[in-house]
């Protein structure tokens, strides 16, 4: 564990990405298997262990700390795991603040992997005692699930290629068909053969879009589509198998098994956009009509889906783009090749769970901001551009592919709560609970926001917050209702989880109205208007 | 801000309370500028210009310049003398006992820093010691702490919460050796408190075999000239900003910690920037200063050693003058002993942690 609590305390501190790089290559080099390849996975955020709960967490701190003096102390270092690494007191015939070097982080995960609820603080507990406060904090972190180091999955996968001589995109192409602890990958760096995924319905990386800004594309380079509210999803078929991943590359066949089971028996790799049937977004001159995201909603994160739910919420896929189409890649073809491939596959499945995202017809751009301002009615979030030549890539690839947003609403409110950030934020009360009034001259809470602002304006909020707290619940400060910030946000709902019966999508800070009084924020009424 | 009631506590649930005292030591008087010895008519460590004061030690949030007479021992006069000029004092070396009217005063070892003294009042059948900052840790550049037994404890409480628990200096020095040989093109610049701080880390290196020229920022020169001064051994020393790049790499470059970031370092060969401080134990405030090295040396006590220092001491009442007090008088509370936090103001931790 010592090797690896290391690794991760020089990635938190190490500032350059080249040194990042070294240390990442350095310990793929050094730890031994399994350990290297549970912490590739680790970084790479593939190391899925069943989370430990903050509060099994806090429960055995409080068998050996008094509960207030944690408080205090949590409230000063502001990160749960990293305080009870600090402030975990070992057992009387444990040496002070040394790694042991009893566990091994192979060991540590196995370990996890098989704990139950009930076993699991005991177990905690007993690992703590070996180790050090780097390692307690490396082993509290792998148990909640929360290993942030500030790194990218790329960024990892780089460290790795470069301490074995590969190609990183070769990495990747193999990627997600292995799994951890990467056994294969380390006999590949040691000089064996690259392995091969065929066969295996595994993911690729999503080509993503840049927000577009100010700029004017020509649509003789560009082609336009409705960015529909949904989730992107990507449908990976062998001829036998079929797999469907979430952006991040979750699996989530189970969670669709209407789409896993009318996409049975393709041999592609498919990219469109989840979307359940219903009437709120567009209509049959954006090429179809799809129910409210909230809708969608009701049918993610489960992993068993009841007849009912199939039902109520029918799920379907607007198709995008075909990455392979049998024995082909074509993701190197350009998007106007590769989307006359996508209209001929398309029409081959079944056009309950299948449909083609439109092209919008447009003689120029202008027009298209025209029809672009027009879909507000539709409640269509906005169009997409992509570059007609351009290959399918990974990520987000400069002047290939844009979304282009319509513009977001915005709704003045009162913050009312303040909480600390994580990570580089952690001293900063960052996260803000907002309200607006209701009709009974009362604030309630419509939209959490910690985005937005710039440094300096954090600093600000920060410094606001801690000169008008007027109560503490714990970590959260209560503050006067004085400031009034306006929240720009894409739409908003119905929501039975607040008691202003609104929630709003992506609210962010937009400015911060110092010069408003707060009786002048909106009411709810207002808010609700904006409800399509 | 209002003068604070002598019989006012701050209770661990950070609610003020009142709560009724054994009243020990009423010739003593907290305020918020200060200790008040009343019938010496003295302050200790006083954050403004008073006619009598009774300094501690050399740092600047103890130690300020413009009293009429100031009590310290001899290195915290000269530590004053350097920085403030011409200073009317009366040196008190260590053991020495002066009498300012009817209360006796004594100079004790505190181990924070060259002439760091506690100071124990005996008065009216009663002792009182207030600590200064102080730690229990070896220091090769000063006198180490002496537990005194005394009815009141006046103590500091800078890491006054249980998450802060010092490592071994020598584990700090061998990371500091170690990120240093890994990297011999670059160098390890090291922030460190101009007083004390820097000293330390300097002798601590020469413990542990460093014997290569250390490189200073200007800030740091007249400071351990004082500290040779006074026979505390720290080898080769040289100017950093007189060194070419050439000559800096695979050293060590200490500065004081405001220095780290500044562009007096962009000259130095791609440093490794470290700080000494036992703030780095917490990840989020060594990220926050930009540090890549973070090097927990304090020249504070930690937790364990503010709760075992209170456990040895066995003063019938505790007062916390600065630091994270709420958390020491709840733990005191813990432990069945009376606590009470003083409202001082002046006393920054923050730097010289
Ligand atoms: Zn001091
Ligand atoms: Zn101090």
């Amino acid at each position: 564990m010592h090797a690896f609590s290391q690794l991760l305390d020089g990635l938190v501190y190490t500032r350059s990405r080249n040194a990042k790089l070294a240390l990442i290559a350095d310990y793929m080099r050094s730890a031994p298997d399994p350990d290297r390849g549970w912490a590739l996975a680790a970084l790479t955020g593939d190391l899925s262990l069943p989370a430990v709960k903050a509060s099994a967490i806090q429960a055995i701190v409080a068998e050996r700390v008094d509960p207030l003096l944690f408080l205090m102390s949590r409230d000063y270092v502001g990160d749960l795991a990293e305080t009870v690494a600090l402030i975990w007191p070992k057992r009387i015939d444990q040496p002070a603040e040394i790694d042991d070097g009893s566990l091994g982080l192979a060991a540590v995960v196995d370990r996890l992997m098989r704990l139950g609820r009930a076993e699991a603080p005991a177990a905690l507990g007993e690992m703590l005692d070996h180790l050090d406060a780097s390692g307690r904090f490396a082993l509290l972190k792998l148990a909640t699930g929360g290993l942030r180091v500030g790194i990218s999955a790329r960024l990892a996968k780089t460290g790795f290629a470069q301490a074995f001589g590969l190609d990183v995109d070769a990495v990747e192409e193999v990627w997600h068909a292995l799994r951890p602890p990467y056994a294969e990958l380390f006999a590949w760096g040691l000089g064996g053969e690259r392995p091969d995924p065929r066969g295996t319905p595994f993911f690729r990386p999503f080509m993503l879009a840049h927000p577009l800004e100010a700029e004017t594309l020509d649509l003789a380079d560009y082609a336009a589509e409705w960015k529909w509210d949904g989730i992107r999803v990507q449908i990976v078929g062998t001829g036998q198998a079929v797999r469907l991943y979430s952006r991040a590359g979750d699996d989530i066949t189970a969670t669709f098994p209407d789409i896993a089971e009318a996409a049975h028996g393709i041999d592609a790799v498919l990219d469109g956009e989840m979307l359940v049937r219903g009437e709120a977004q567009g209509a049959a001159e954006h090429g179809g009509s799809a129910a409210s995201f909230n809708a969608l909603q009701q049918r993610l994160g489960r992993k068993n889906v009841s007849a009912r739910m199939l039902a109520d919420y029918p799920a379907f896929v607007r198709l995008y783009d075909l990455l392979i189409d049998g024995a082909d890649d074509l993701r190197a073809l350009p998007w106007e090749a590769r989307r006359a491939r996508l209209e001929a596959f398309a029409a081959r499945l079944d056009p309950a769970r299948f449909d083609l995202s439109a092209v919008i017809a447009a003689r120029d751009f202008d027009e298209l901001a025209e029809t672009r301002a027009g879909a507000r009615d539709a409640a269509i979030e906005g169009v997409m551009l992509k570059r007609r030549d351009s290959p399918y890539v990974a990520g987000r690839r400069t002047g290939l592919w844009y979304k282009w947003k319509r513009d977001p609403l915005t709704v003045d409110c009162v913050m009312m709560y303040a909480q600390r950030g994580h990570g580089k934020r952690s001293s900063f009360y960052s996260d803000y609970t907002f309200g607006c009034w209701s009709e009974e001259g009362e604030l309630l809470p419509v939209a959490k926001a910690y985005s937005g602002f710039t440094d300096e304006e954090l600093k600000w909020l920060d410094g606001f917050v801690r000169n008008h707290t007027v109560n503490r619940f714990g970590p959260v400060r209560e503050v006067e209702k004085t400031l009034v910030v306006e929240l720009a946000f894409d739409s908003v709902h119905d929501s039975r989880r607040h008691k202003s019966g609104v929630a709003m999508r992506f609210p962010r800070i937009a400015r911060i109205r110092r010069d408003k009084p707060p009786e002048e924020a909106d009411t709810i009424a207002t808010l609700r208007k904006l409800i399509v | 801000m209002a003068v604070y009631s002598a019989f006012a506590a701050v209770d661990g649930t950070g609610a003020a309370a009142y709560r009724l005292f054994v009243m020990a030591a009423r010739w003593i008087e907290a305020s918020p500028k200060g200790i008040y010895v009343r019938p010496a008519d003295a302050w200790i460590d006083p954050s403004v210009p008073v006619e009598r004061a009774l300094v501690t030690h050399g740092h600047a949030d103890h130690a300020r310049g413009g009293h009429g007479t100031s009590w310290a021992t001899p290195e915290t006069l000269a530590i004053m003398a350097l920085r403030y000029g011409d200073i009317a004092g009366v040196p008190v070396a260590y053991g020495e006992t002066v009498s300012l009217g009817p209360v006796d005063i004594s100079y004790v070892p505190a181990g924070h820093v060259l002439g760091s003294a506690q100071i124990l009042l005996e008065h009216a059948g009663e002792r009182v010691v207030v600590t200064g900052d102080y730690k229990r840790r070896d220091d090769p550049t000063c006198a180490p702490f002496e537990p005194v037994p005394c009815d009141v404890l006046v103590t500091e409480a800078t890491f006054g919460l249980p998450v802060f628990r010092h490592p071994p200096i020598g584990q700090e020095i061998d990371r500091l050796l170690g990120a240093l040989h890994a990297a011999p093109e670059r160098c390890v610049l090291v922030g460190a408190y101009a007083l004390g701080k820097a000293q330390r880390v300097i002798a601590e290196l020469r413990a542990h075999g460093h014997a290569d020229p250390i490189y200073i920022h200007g800030a740091l020169e007249r400071m351990c000239d004082l500290y040779r001064d006074f026979g505390v051994e720290l080898g080769e020393l040289y100017p950093a900003t007189a060194a070419s790049a050439e000559q800096l790499r695979g050293k060590v470059v200490l500065c004081p910690p405001s220095a780290l970031n500044d562009r007096w370092s962009r000259r130095l060969p791609d440093p490794i920037t470290a700080m000494a401080s036992g703030w780095m134990r917490v990840r989020q405030r060594a990220r926050q200063k930009n540090v890549e090295l973070p090097l927990v040396i304090s020249d504070h006590a930690d937790w364990d050693e503010l709760t075992a220092t209170i456990r040895e001491v066995a003063p019938s009442e505790i007062w916390v003058t600065h630091g994270r007090e709420e958390a020491l008088v709840h733990w005191c509370g813990l432990h069945q002993m009376q606590a009470r936090a003083l409202a001082l103001v002046g006393y920054e931790d923050e730097d010289e942690g």
